[in-house]
């Protein structure tokens, strides 16, 4: 623990004044602090486990352009399973599913039959606007509400419990242990230092006996899951209906907040975490109407910060160094 | 002109991909040009894969039609009917058509510098809008209030196209995620206008612009929007450019190997620049086209999804400009042929969506065929290596 503290001071610095400010503001005014909070964490969610997706991928070496479409259409797969079954079960087993079909298409076409992975993605998303559009059926709606939990102990905590673990959903709690669960896996097991090897450098892995195909397949599908979960929960859990292009670009929100969060999940959880907050202070300053500006606008805030923080990021991070390139076995690269 | 069929004599012994030496088709030699032995490959093979892809699609689509309870032969009759050969069908087709190749060659030309512009939406969007602004601000010019809109939609267009290709050549920033960002931004931006600033007063609370002058507006020919001999001729003009012009052979020469046309001493940053101007232009031109020749005011509803097909008419020209007149033209049919199916059948238009998007996915995993082939020809397919570095 020490020695991880030292590795990232300036990281754990950060987060902590961060820490203290949040405290500080909640001290001084609780009821708006907590809905801000909530507010910015809700929004986080998808774009948490979105941004994951992203990091197995390109930590995977694959570019995963298509998660926008995967979010789609698992929204959509999510609600209209759970609206036509009367089971909020299977409507959250049905989105997971499209992810992970989803997931596997990519992965096919980009590992296994090597096709330009930025128009892979494309496409994807082109054909998922199409599917959930065409199908999309107005007026219907979900049986239940999403279940909802508090964590004993860990709820009683002020502001963190009260955000992250009381009254929170189930996906929102999936999305905290998956940040950390794939954090760990990337940096600490087996199965992450082999997947950094074929991001890194695919021949030199595939020398040392790693099938590089198999685990690209196999990382990119079941990245598919977490893309799942972040289309049930937008479209089941933050909100209770489903509309035509209600992913909003989100999936590549993702993508920018993974390359803000240099490839890692817990940076990359706290950069949505800060896309979060920004997009609730803006919609809290604007219902106080302390700025007056259009809600047009408003509403371009996060694309704005996302070209914004590109453009201050992109530079300063490195990106995993085979993403983007197919491997073929027994060609140098 | 490249016609696909030009050289039938030439017929590959095997059409299917060799795995060729890695530099064996040397790029950039000025004799192994378009017209090479490997280009002639590709032609015959292109056509046939974008047409079994069409007819897959359309099989697929037919099943699917099915199984909303409705004879797909006479689905397609209606689309095609409605499209071809009704009183003004053929004139609404074509006037379909006008933005749909432009937005097309707004995907082509960065396309072959190794860009994928997602962006032609958003270029669209802010084209159409400034140009409605500036016609309906100079309607007292009369006729000359269509070059002041046409003028001031490119521009507007391009500005965008350049902010994405300033941010690739500046922080290589990823032109896919700019694009789309700039998407949603234009989106925003052009609600606001007309909902706030622009809104036209006696329009009922409908967020459009103000009409703009009769005289502002481009009249149609004998059944021809004139719209359409601009794009048709724009279209002409970039596969000349492309074909041969020392800029089209610069822009191949970026987009088939980077590191090659950095030690010729071509200018790459300045070639992304005038890809993602020149496509911007078009999309910004494809918005002022609409804006006078069809709808004569602006709504956010004018850009429909006209963006996104152009990706599609991109992917199935191949990325050739003279193929995106056909490309076009297809859709064009499609998307006009749809209301008409509505009406006849009870089918929902966004069909065609589903249409073009399993057309989109047949025509581009062949293009997996050509992709091995560059990167294994190149070593680094340009699409991709830009990524995140």
């Amino acid at each position: 623990m020490g020695a991880w503290v030292a590795r990232n001071k300036w990281s754990v610095t950060l987060a902590a004044i961060v820490l203290v400010a949040a405290y500080i503001f909640y001290a001084l005014s609780s009821g708006t602090a907590l809905s801000m909070y909530k507010y910015a964490w809700s929004y986080a969610v998808p774009l948490v486990l979105c941004a994951l997706v992203g990091v197995v991928g390109e930590r995977s070496g694959v570019v995963n352009i298509g998660i926008e479409g995967q979010l789609l259409v698992s929204a959509f797969a999510g609600f209209f399973g759970a609206a036509y079954s009367g089971s909020l079960l299977v409507g959250m087993l049905s989105g997971i599913g499209c992810g992970l079909i989803l997931g596997g298409f990519l992965a096919w076409t980009t590992v296994k039959w090597q096709m330009d992975q930025i128009i892979a993605g494309v496409v994807l998303n082109i054909v998922a606007t199409g599917i959930t559009s065409f199908y999309y059926k107005p007026g219907q709606v979900l049986p239940a509400l999403m279940p909802h939990v508090s964590i004993p102990g860990l709820s009683s905590i002020p502001l963190i419990g009260e955000v992250f673990f009381k009254g929170t959903g189930v996906i929102a709690l999936v999305a905290i242990v998956a940040v950390v669960v794939i954090h760990i896996g990337l940096f600490r097991t087996r199965w992450g230092l082999r997947t950094r090897a074929i991001g890194e450098y695919p021949s030199a892995a595939d020398t040392a006996g790693i099938n590089v195909i198999r685990m690209r397949l196999v990382n990119v599908t079941l990245a598919g899951v977490l893309a799942g979960l972040a289309g049930v929960y937008l479209s089941m859990d933050s909100t209770s209906s489903f509309e035509r292009g209600m992913s909003a670009g989100r999936g590549f929100l993702a993508l920018a907040i993974m390359i803000f969060g240099a490839w890692r999940p817990l940076r990359a959880a706290a950069a949505a975490l800060f896309f979060g907050f920004v997009t609730a202070t803006a919609s809290q300053l604007q219902t106080e109407q302390i700025i007056n500006v259009a809600p047009q606008l408003v509403g371009t805030l996060p694309y704005v910060m996302t070209l914004v923080v590109l453009a201050v990021a992109a530079g300063k991070v490195r990106a995993p160094g085979a993403v983007g390139q197919p491997f073929v076995k027994g060609d140098k690269s | 002109m490249s016609h696909p069929s030009a050289r039938p004599e030439r017929e590959p012994a095997e059409p299917v991909t060799p795995p060729a030496p890695p530099d064996s088709p040397a790029p950039g030699g000025p004799g192994d040009g378009p017209g090479g032995l490997l280009a002639a490959i590709f032609r015959y093979q292109s056509v046939v894969v974008i047409l079994v892809a069409l007819l897959g699609a359309m099989a697929i689509g037919a099943a699917l039609i099915r199984y909303q309870g409705v004879n797909p032969w006479y689905a397609y009759e209606t689309i095609f009917k409605q499209a071809l050969f009704t009183s003004d069908g053929l004139t609404r087709t074509l006037a379909k058509t006008t933005p749909l190749i432009l937005t097309g060659l707004a995907v082509v030309l960065p396309l072959r510098v190794g860009l994928f512009n997602i962006g032609g939406q958003g270029q669209f969007l802010l084209g159409a809008i400034a140009a409605a602004w500036a016609a309906y601000q100079t309607s007292a010019l009369g006729v000359l209030a269509i070059v002041v809109g046409v003028v001031v939609g490119i521009l507007f267009g391009a500005m965008v196209g350049s902010i994405a290709a300033i941010l690739k050549t500046w922080r290589g920033v990823h032109e896919v995620i700019t694009t789309i960002m700039l998407n949603n931004i234009a989106a925003g931006i052009v609600w606001w206008l007309v909902t706030g600033p622009f809104q036209a007063p006696n329009a009922g609370g409908i967020p459009q612009t103000h009409e703009i002058g009769e005289a502002a507006r481009i009249p149609t020919v004998a059944g021809i929007p004139l719209g359409f001999g601009v794009a048709v001729v724009l279209a002409l003009v970039c596969a000349w450019m492309l074909k041969r012009t020392t800029l089209g052979f610069r822009f191949d020469t970026v987009g088939k190997n980077r590191h090659a046309a950095g030690y010729a001493g071509i200018p790459i940053n300045r070639v992304i620049l005038l890809a993602m101007v020149f496509a911007g232009g078009l999309a910004g031109l494809a918005g002022a086209l609409e804006v006078h020749g069809v709808m004569h005011h602006f709504e956010p509803a004018i850009a429909g999804t006209l963006g996104f097909d152009g990706i599609t008419i991109a992917l199935l020209a191949r990325s050739n400009p003279l193929w995106t007149i056909p490309a076009g033209f297809l859709v064009g049919i499609l998307r006009t042929g749809a209301a008409g199916l509505q009406f006849a059948t009870g089918i929902a238009p966004e069909i065609v969506d589903l249409l073009l998007a399993i057309t989109l996915l047949l025509v581009s995993i062949p293009v997996l065929g050509r992709w091995i082939f560059r990167s294994r020809a190149h070593k680094v397919s340009a699409a991709s290596t830009s990524w995140g570095s």
